[in-house]
Formats: C-alpha cells, sequence, structure tokens
C-alpha cells in the first residue's frame, strides 16, 4: 500500500475557495494533485447528503471551504452553513468516521497561499489515517 | 389525579367544542385492538367523544395529525406534542388560530416492547390502576410498578406539562429535576472510532428499511423524501449495511434542532432499533452549542435557521 493516494473529494464556494483554487493554478503554484474541487454557489449550499454520498462512493476525505465570515456574497450563507457544519461534524465522529477525514475551511479568493497549504494539510491527515476500511458501497464497477 | 379522570375530563372537553362547533373535528386516542397500542382517532360528532381514551399507552405524537390541514382542530397534547405542535406553527404546517390545543400533564407512557418481552405467552389484556400496571394473558397476571416499565425517553422527561394549551384536562405535574438526560450519548462519544462503527453497525442490523420511524414522526413532512429521491439517488433502498446508515443518520440530521425526543420513532420499529440513538446526540449538541431545546417557543427561530456571528467555529481551518 506505499503508493496509496487518498482520494478527497472537495466543495469549493465559486465566490472564494474556488476563485482561489483558480488563483492557485494560473500562479504555477504546487499542491497533492489528490482533491477532486467540485463548485458549489455558497457554502450555504452544502448538503450532508453531498458528504455522506462521497464517504459512501469511497471518498478517503471531504473538504468544504466557503468565504470568510462576513464576506459571503449572499451575505449570510455561510453562517447558516457554519452552524449546519458544527451539528454534521459531530455526528460524522459520533457514528464512527474518523474526525481527521472531514475539513471545513474558509479561504477568500486571494488566498491562494492558504489554498495550497489546507490542500498540503488535509492531504497529510488524510493520508495518515489511510485508505477507508468500512462504509464504502461498491457498485457493479467496483 | 388518575387516569379515568383524565379520560372523563377530555371527553367532557371535546363534547363542548364540537357542539359549540368550536372545531370541526378533535384529534385524541382511543383503545386500539390490541394491548398496548391506542391509535389516533378523529372526533367529529359530539356523541362519538365517549371512543376517546387517555391512558399510558398514547405514545404516538398526535402533532404528526396536523400538518398541513385547513380546518379547525381539537388536539390533545401531552409535554412532547405540544412541543412538536409549537414546531409544527414555526415551521407553518399548522396555524395557532386553527388550533384548541386540549393539554395534558403527562405521567409517561409505558414501554410495549419492554412489557411484551417480560413474559413468554401473548398478552391479552392491560388495565392501570394509579401507579400499577396489570397483565392479564394465558394463564398468567402480573402486577407491575408503572416506574420500572415507562419508556425510556418518558424516564429522562423534563417537560411533562404542556408548553402552550388552551384548557387543561388535569392538574399541572411537577417536573422532574435533575435528570442527566444525555447519558447514553456520552458513552458513545466516549468509545473509541472502531466501537462506535461497530456499535452502530449492531443496532441497525435488525433495520428493515420499512420507514415506520419516519412515518412516525412529525417532522418527516417533506413531499419527497430523501429516501425516494431517485435522480440523483443519495441512498439506496436496500438493506445494504451502507445505506442503512446512511439513512439512519440523515433522517436523524433533518430533525437536527427539531426533534422533542417524544420517542415515537423507536416506539413505532416493529424491530426494537433504539432509534433515539441518533436523535439524542443531535440535541444534545444543539443545546451545548446553541443552548437550545426544540418546541418552547413561537417566538425563537430554530437554531438552523438563525446564526450569531461568533458562534464556535474551532474545527474550521
Amino acid at each position: 500500500m506505499e503508493d496509496w493516494e487518498p482520494r478527497i473529494v472537495c466543495f469549493l464556494c465559486n465566490w472564494c475557495s474556488y476563485g482561489a483554487a483558480d488563483l492557485a493554478g494560473v500562479s504555477r503554484m504546487q499542491y497533492p494533485a489528490n482533491v477532486r474541487a467540485i463548485r458549489i454557489p455558497c457554502a450555504g449550499r452544502m448538503s450532508p447528503k453531498f458528504i455522506l454520498a462521497a464517504f459512501m462512493k469511497g471518498a478517503d476525505g471531504v473538504w468544504v471551504s466557503g468565504c470568510h465570515p462576513g464576506d459571503c456574497h449572499y451575505l449570510e450563507g455561510n453562517y447558516y452553513a457554519r452552524r449546519k457544519f458544527a451539528l454534521f461534524k459531530n455526528l460524522i465522529e459520533y457514528m464512527g468516521i474518523e474526525p481527521g477525514r472531514l475539513h471545513f475551511s474558509w479561504i477568500s479568493s486571494a488566498e491562494s497561499t492558504k489554498f495550497t497549504s489546507v490542500v498540503k494539510k488535509v492531504t497529510l491527515a488524510v493520508k495518515e489515517l489511510g485508505p477507508r476500511k468500512q462504509g464504502i458501497k461498491r457498485g457493479v464497477y467496483g | 389525579m388518575h387516569m379515568p379522570e383524565y379520560t372523563a375530563k377530555i371527553k367532557e372537553i371535546s363534547a363542548r367544542l364540537l357542539k359549540e362547533k368550536k372545531v370541526e373535528m378533535v384529534i385524541g386516542f382511543r383503545k386500539g385492538t390490541v394491548p398496548m397500542m391506542n391509535e389516533p382517532c378523529f372526533v367529529k360528532m359530539p356523541e362519538d367523544v365517549k371512543e376517546l381514551v387517555w391512558d399510558s399507552n398514547c405514545g404516538i405524537n398526535l402533532a404528526n395529525y396536523l400538518t398541513d390541514r385547513k380546518e379547525k382542530i381539537g388536539i390533545i397534547a401531552k409535554g412532547c406534542d405540544s412541543r412538536n405542535i409549537v414546531t409544527h406553527i414555526i415551521e407553518n404546517k399548522i396555524k395557532r388560530e386553527q388550533l384548541f390545543i386540549i393539554g395534558v400533564p403527562c405521567k409517561g407512557m409505558i414501554d410495549k416492547n419492554k412489557i411484551t418481552s417480560m413474559f413468554e405467552n401473548e398478552i391479552n389484556e392491560i388495565s392501570e390502576h394509579e401507579e400499577k400496571i396489570i397483565v392479564k394473558g394465558e394463564g398468567f397476571e402480573k402486577t407491575l410498578n408503572k416506574n420500572n416499565v415507562l419508556q425510556k425517553n418518558c424516564k429522562i422527561c423534563i417537560h411533562r406539562n404542556p408548553v402552550i394549551y388552551d384548557e387543561l384536562a388535569a392538574d399541572l405535574l411537577d417536573e422532574q429535576k435533575d435528570i442527566d438526560r444525555y447519558e447514553d450519548v456520552r458513552k458513545i462519544e466516549a468509545m473509541a472510532i472502531e466501537d462506535k462503527w461497530n456499535y452502530f453497525d449492531e443496532i441497525l442490523s435488525e433495520c428493515i428499511r420499512c420507514y415506520a420511524c419516519r412515518n412516525a414522526c412529525p417532522l418527516c413532512y417533506c413531499p419527497t423524501c430523501f429516501v425516494d429521491e431517485s435522480r440523483p439517488q443519495w441512498v439506496g433502498k436496500s438493506t445494504n449495511p451502507v445505506d442503512t446508515r446512511t439513512f439512519h443518520f440523515l433522517r436523524a440530521y433533518h430533525c437536527a434542532g427539531r426533534c422533542t425526543d417524544c420517542g415515537a420513532c423507536e416506539r413505532a420499529c416493529p424491530m426494537g432499533i433504539k432509534v433515539r440513538t441518533f436523535t439524542k446526540k443531535l440535541e444534545k449538541d444543539c443545546l451545548e452549542l446553541y443552548g437550545w431545546e426544540a418546541g418552547l417557543s413561537l417566538d425563537e427561530r430554530p437554531p438552523l435557521d438563525t446564526y450569531r456571528p461568533d458562534d464556535p467555529e474551532d474545527f474550521i481551518k
């Protein structure tokens, strides 16, 4: 398993973290290629279904990133999201998924350096935990 | 005050409301066809109030039958029902003006699974006298102490009195004090991560995905439940352990900040799964993080429908 690389599904807010990822890209910054970015219109759009579905289909980690509190494009989407995340993170741990597999962050569109550093941190945390052992539903294609 | 007096008062109020045409129907309980299973009852004529009963088998949450109703309704409400009525009102599922709430201070409901498992033969009849429950069946008769056979959620209940009502069917009770509501949740929280996983695997292994827990719950009124969504399909319909787990946790999450721990889900489960284990974790977190208990006030927004700029966020990078 030495060459095992985790697959991390990340949900990025269109108005900030996605822009940060873009900026990191055009600036030719280096970061681990373990994240698979999905663009969402706001952190407030995040549904716990997305996270559970990602875990169920075999993601080793999930990471959700939105705008800093006070900076939401829709004024308060991330404030509502923050409460949902707090409860959901606790619930995930309660049901027996390691807390290091689910991450949240606030990254503005100018913070490409923060973006790359969080990618590194998240990847490292998930890598340390190793592949998921339970809770993956294998489909017809394995 | 004892159960027959409760029943008499409920009948009296209901008959009056129907006669004076203050309501079009009264939602209450009548005796079920099997012991310990009182069923909901919709009384529309004053002469039919004789069907109504009140005893320790009224565990179903009647708020479940209010969703989107248009008529004037009289409803019997114990503590938890009344809190779910509040939740229904603040979620716009019914209007306060439509309701005449007959509040019933509740002394707890009995756990039918526990009682059934105490006897080998089938139970044919249950009656009660003050704090005693008399169980009769083929070749046996036994008297139980009601306190020993209460539903688990009733044992730790701290809102036995209805929080809103228009008229009371009995005097208000003293609430239980110094209750540790979250002992079982803390026990699970203290487990190692794999033990947690295995613990839930085990309690869910019996689940047949009948959705009785969902259907009994007054909070579950979505036009399309997530389990029935097919494009995309978030959770499979099989009893695959991963699907079952996803169903239970997502269902519980949907009840976050809304669940009153009425126990209707657990009572409805034909397999005896401890469904409240899931919802109680969220109830505990809502209390600890946001100081929230569901269904106590008509003027406060539920925790996931509001925020504070300084909400806890030490888990966010």
